[in-house]
């Protein structure tokens, strides 16, 4: 049977979402470069970055309203356009962090380095492993691979944690560095927004694969699994 | 929730050739399930067996058993045209008796039944022309013949017959496929006001129509009857691989 009409515009909507999948990933690494390399010339890339998200935001909606509209899809067809419209909005959202993330490297980078920063490089590196393992999961249709997206979100969140709480302690004692602590605290907490995008995005795949909705239901101890393995 | 009909390894023929294979399937008070599947699937022999018209087609035979209200409508002694009062039906095609007027294509199931006084047919037939949302259009010309209606009106006339005997079930065959989408959306509006009253199978090959009308759905195959299921599930998630085909289009 030839391709129908419908499967053409589904994929030309995939591909487009992998576009904008792939500009979140190099905003995010941009940001996260910028303050952890010393790079702030590489803040202005996310600030351009973050417009052609917001265009492919608006064209992606349209696309998935057109196909639900017109050609009124069933079954998988039906969860994979639910699923694409969700992430385009997910990974808008992580444009939106990546912009934050920018805003406050480039306020932490207008002074003098508080301290070599430790738990953030791990945490960014960790918070991109999540994006890409979502993003990966959703082109080759993997539920595995999005399900260990899902185990990952507690390592982000103690990580974010243990960031607090140093940054906290650091400017209790060194009160004027609050204004670039506070920035540490912004940057961490943004990420782990990311993250819990990821989280979205890995949900999603696993409902437009399987049906199955396993949104706020309990996870078990992903943590100790992870760091196990 | 109980239900109203069980159909239990239910099996239909033509001769030699088989229709439908083992099926067994429940249907519950005020619901609407809807029967798709593709055209030779064996759903209009299904629901036809459901009120013994199956078996009125020469050499047509049905094994197993449907029961109604706990009795098995197959069982001995069970008069096929009395059990038709219990379980209406409506066809494809609008089918008013062509030489009778409005009034009298309603009231002639109720006079086989017995029913003489005209005060008494005059209350049921305006009730059942309003069950059908007809009444307001044919009330002042009720003895004009059925066929004068528009097409859309017609099968509203034939589901007022229907109504008429107050049936516990209708089955429904495909009944807005020869209708413009003005009067499908009238009758498939009437449906959900009926399920008030009597439980509704209906036979579509309008998924769109099974999805938008119906509670529960089951798919039917080569005379098998594939998946059945609550209809918003049939629709978004179902558990059967050919049915996802069927629904998405991706048969052949």
């Amino acid at each position: 049977m030839s391709e129908r009409h419908f499967d053409v515009s589904l994929r030309e909507l995939k591909d487009k979402l992998l576009v904008m999948g792939g500009y979140v990933e190099r905003a995010i690494e941009y940001a996260t470069q910028a303050l952890i390399e010393f790079h702030p010339e590489k803040l202005k890339l996310v600030y351009d970055i973050e417009a052609q998200v917001n265009r492919l935001h608006k064209e992606i909606d349209e696309g998935c309203v057109n196909l639900l509209a017109l050609q009124q899809p069933m079954a998988a067809d039906l969860r994979l356009i639910v699923a694409v419209l969700k992430i385009s909005t997910d990974l808008e959202r992580m444009g939106d962090h990546a912009v934050n993330i920018a805003d406050n490297s480039g306020r932490y980078l207008n002074g003098p380095p508080l301290k070599p920063l430790i738990d953030l490089p791990k945490m960014a590196t960790e918070v991109r492993a999540m994006v890409r393992m979502s993003l990966d999961a959703f082109v080759q249709r993997a539920e595995t691979l999005a399900r260990e997206v899902l185990v990952r979100e507690d390592l982000v969140d103690s990580l974010k944690n243990k960031i607090f709480k140093d940054v906290l302690e650091y400017i209790k004692s060194n009160t004027k560095d609050i204004e670039q602590g506070l920035s540490l605290i912004l940057i961490a907490r943004n990420l782990e927004r990311v993250g819990d995008h990821s989280t979205n995005i890995a949900e999603d795949v696993i409902y437009a694969l399987t049906g199955e909705d396993i949104r706020h239901s309990p996870r078990g101890d992903g943590l100790k699994e992870v760091l196990k393995s | 929730m109980k239900p109203i009909l069980q159909v239990k390894h239910l099996s239909a023929s033509f001769g030699e050739s088989l229709a439908v294979r083992d099926v067994s399937l429940d249907f519950y008070p005020n619901t609407v399930t809807a029967i798709i599947g593709p055209s030779g699937c064996g759903k209009s022999t299904f629901i036809r067996c459901l009120n013994r018209l199956h078996e009125e087609v020469p050499q047509a035979s049905a094994d197993g058993s449907v029961v109604l209200n706990g009795k098995n409508i197959y069982g001995p002694g069970v008069d096929p045209v009395q059990l038709r009062r219990k379980i209406g039906i409506v066809f494809q095609k609008p089918n008013p008796f062509p030489s009778f007027s409005i009034f009298d294509n309603v009231a002639m199931g109720l006079k086989l039944a017995g029913i003489k006084k005209k005060y008494l047919l005059y209350e049921y037939v305006e009730k059942s022309l309003n069950q059908a949302a007809l009444w307001d259009e044919v009330k002042d010309k009720l003895n004009a013949p059925g066929l004068s209606l528009s097409g859309g009106q017609q099968q509203r006339l034939c589901i007022a017959r229907a109504l008429a005997v107050e049936p516990e079930v209708l089955l429904m065959d495909e009944p807005t496929s020869a209708l413009d989408p003005i009067s499908t959306a009238r009758i498939e509006e009437l449906i959900s006001v009926l399920k008030k009253n009597v439980t509704v199978v209906i036979v579509t090959h309008n998924m769109q129509q099974a999805a938008r009308i119906s509670d529960f759905t089951a798919f039917f195959l080569l005379g098998e009857m594939v998946e059945e299921g609550e209809t918003s599930k049939i629709f978004t998630a179902p558990r059967e691989p050919r049915t996802e085909r069927y629904i998405t289009g991706r048969f052949g």
